[in-house]
């Protein structure tokens, strides 16, 4: 089990997807996924290791990380592209629903995976989902540290370390450049999920006012 | 998911791409990406371990490593062949569209649709022609802005394409300015120019093929315009004939009157 099977996942509900839901899709896989897989892991691999307090009293370097990384931003980072991309599992599911249906002759569709009626809404649903997820995320990790900095150095005087002591991170501007990478691409797909959620009620409601034109003239 | 992923998605772009293209694909492919897995990523692997400042004072080299390297070599190299595959994606996202209108075309029954079955919608190749041809080719240019941009930055950012030996640090809380030995500098500069030479190589490559579809381009435009002009001459070859003809049957009426006439 990797990040291979949210991939296969993801690529499962691109073939129910809208042309914006498809950019979201790549935009998640290249510029996350990717990132995340190929770089940023590796920035974090040994952030405990490297983190140095200025004294030999020993426990106050675990208790000093322990206190300033709660939850380590790589684990948060990867927390947030497994819960932002499991809202669209919610089509994926109502879709095999009408196959299976339709396979047990209840109600034929025209084409199961078009995104009308009760698929609409699931859809719609996913996507205010996701974007929730997003901005609970960013929330979460401004509040968590203070915003997205990350400093060179951090005062530490928690029990057992003796005085304010202090206590340096390791590679802070690299880990900076991928937070700040890490929250552009977060706004993106917001913004993203928030035009395609504007382009779907738009079209169905112009499609039922449409509908009741042409009711009205017969 | 790996860079095996990226290879599957520009896998597919490689059909519909001129043969230049297949090309920079190649080397992107075995002279970047496979060489950043398989050998650059372990020279860079202990780079913090390993980077040594000739102090005890805590906290010293953690800032000093920061100080120098502010992203390390690898990362921006990954980010930069991320980048640069990017664009092949605009490609993809297009054929996929015509493909899916094709298919929409074929499921109507549209009895313009050429296509046997759905399979064959698959298989087909599209020709770089019309609205593809300015995708394919804006892509080509993004992603040559994209390379110089990140070779730029590389430049910029380490003064050059040497890795150096020995780095005085002076930062805070360093005590004075302070000897600090970066490790295997010479292996990571041979690298480094290993990159940026193949960098330099996908940038002609692409310039090749922007300029061989610009080409291209204008040759069938002229084609076009010289097929439209011998056309005219054509018609009025046809109008000449016609009108002898007419002249003919109208004597030959002419005659058969004035005959009866007479």
């Amino acid at each position: 089990m990797s990040w291979g099977f949210l991939r296969d996942l993801l690529s499962g509900v691109n073939k129910y997807s809208t042309g914006i839901g498809r950019i979201w899709v790549a935009i998640v896989f290249m510029f996350r996924l990717l990132v995340y897989v190929a770089a940023a892991e590796n920035i974090w691999k040994y952030e405990h290791d490297e983190f140095e307090c200025n004294i030999k009293q020993p426990g106050c370097e675990n208790v000093c990380f322990d206190h300033f990384f709660p939850i380590s931003h790589i684990r948060l980072w990867a927390l947030q592209l497994i819960i932002v991309s499991t809202p669209s599992l919610l089509v994926v599911f109502h879709v095999a629903y009408r196959e299976n249906r339709e396979k047990h002759n209840q109600k034929p569709y025209r084409n199961p995976g078009k995104i009308d009626g009760g698929l609409l809404c699931t859809y719609l649903i996913s996507l205010i989902l996701k974007t929730g997820f997003e901005i609970v995320f960013l929330v979460l990790f401004y509040k968590l540290y203070n915003g997205f900095k990350i400093p060179h150095l951090v005062k530490c005087d928690i029990r057992p370390c003796p005085n304010t002591v202090d206590c340096y991170i390791s590679k802070p501007t690299e880990k900076m450049i991928f937070l700040y990478f890490l929250v552009a691409t977060s706004c993106l797909c917001i913004i993203l999920n928030l035009s395609e959620l504007s382009y779907l009620i738009f079209k169905h409601s112009i499609k039922c006012n449409l509908k009741k034109y042409m009711k009205k003239q017969q | 998911m790996d860079w095996g992923a990226l290879h599957t998605i520009l896998g597919g772009v490689n059909k519909h791409s001129t043969s230049i293209g297949k090309i920079w694909l190649t080397v992107l492919f075995i002279f970047r990406i496979m060489i950043l897995v398989v050998a650059a990523e372990r020279v860079w692997g202990d780079e913090q371990d390993d980077f040594v400042c000739n102090t005890l004072q805590p906290g010293c080299r953690n800032v000093c490593y920061d100080h120098f390297f502010p992203i390390s070599h690898i990362r921006l190299w990954a980010l930069q062949l991320i980048f640069v595959s990017t664009p092949a994606l605009l490609v993809a996202m297009h054929v996929a569209y015509r493909r899916h209108e094709k298919k929409r075309q074929f499921r109507k029954g549209d009895q313009k649709c050429e296509y046997k079955d759905i399979e064959e919608i698959k298989r087909q190749k599209f020709r770089i022609e019309g609205s593809l041809w300015w995708t394919y080719t804006s892509s080509i240019f993004f992603r040559l802005i994209f390379e110089a941009v990140f070779m730029y930055a590389f430049y910029f950012m380490y003064d050059g394409f040497r890795m150096p030996r020995l780095m005085k640090c002076s930062a805070w809380p360093c005590p004075n300015t302070v000897d600090c030995f970066v490790s295997r500098p010479t292996e990571k500069t041979v690298f480094t120019i290993f990159m940026i030479a193949v960098s330099s190589i996908c940038i002609l490559l692409n310039v090749a093929e922007l300029c061989y579809l610009l080409t291209k381009f204008f040759l069938r435009r002229s084609k076009k315009a010289g097929n439209s002009k011998q056309q005219p001459n054509h018609e009025n070859k046809e109008e000449t004939k016609q009108n002898e003809m007419n002249e003919l049957i109208s004597d030959s009426c002419q005659n058969t009157v004035i005959g009866f006439s007479s």
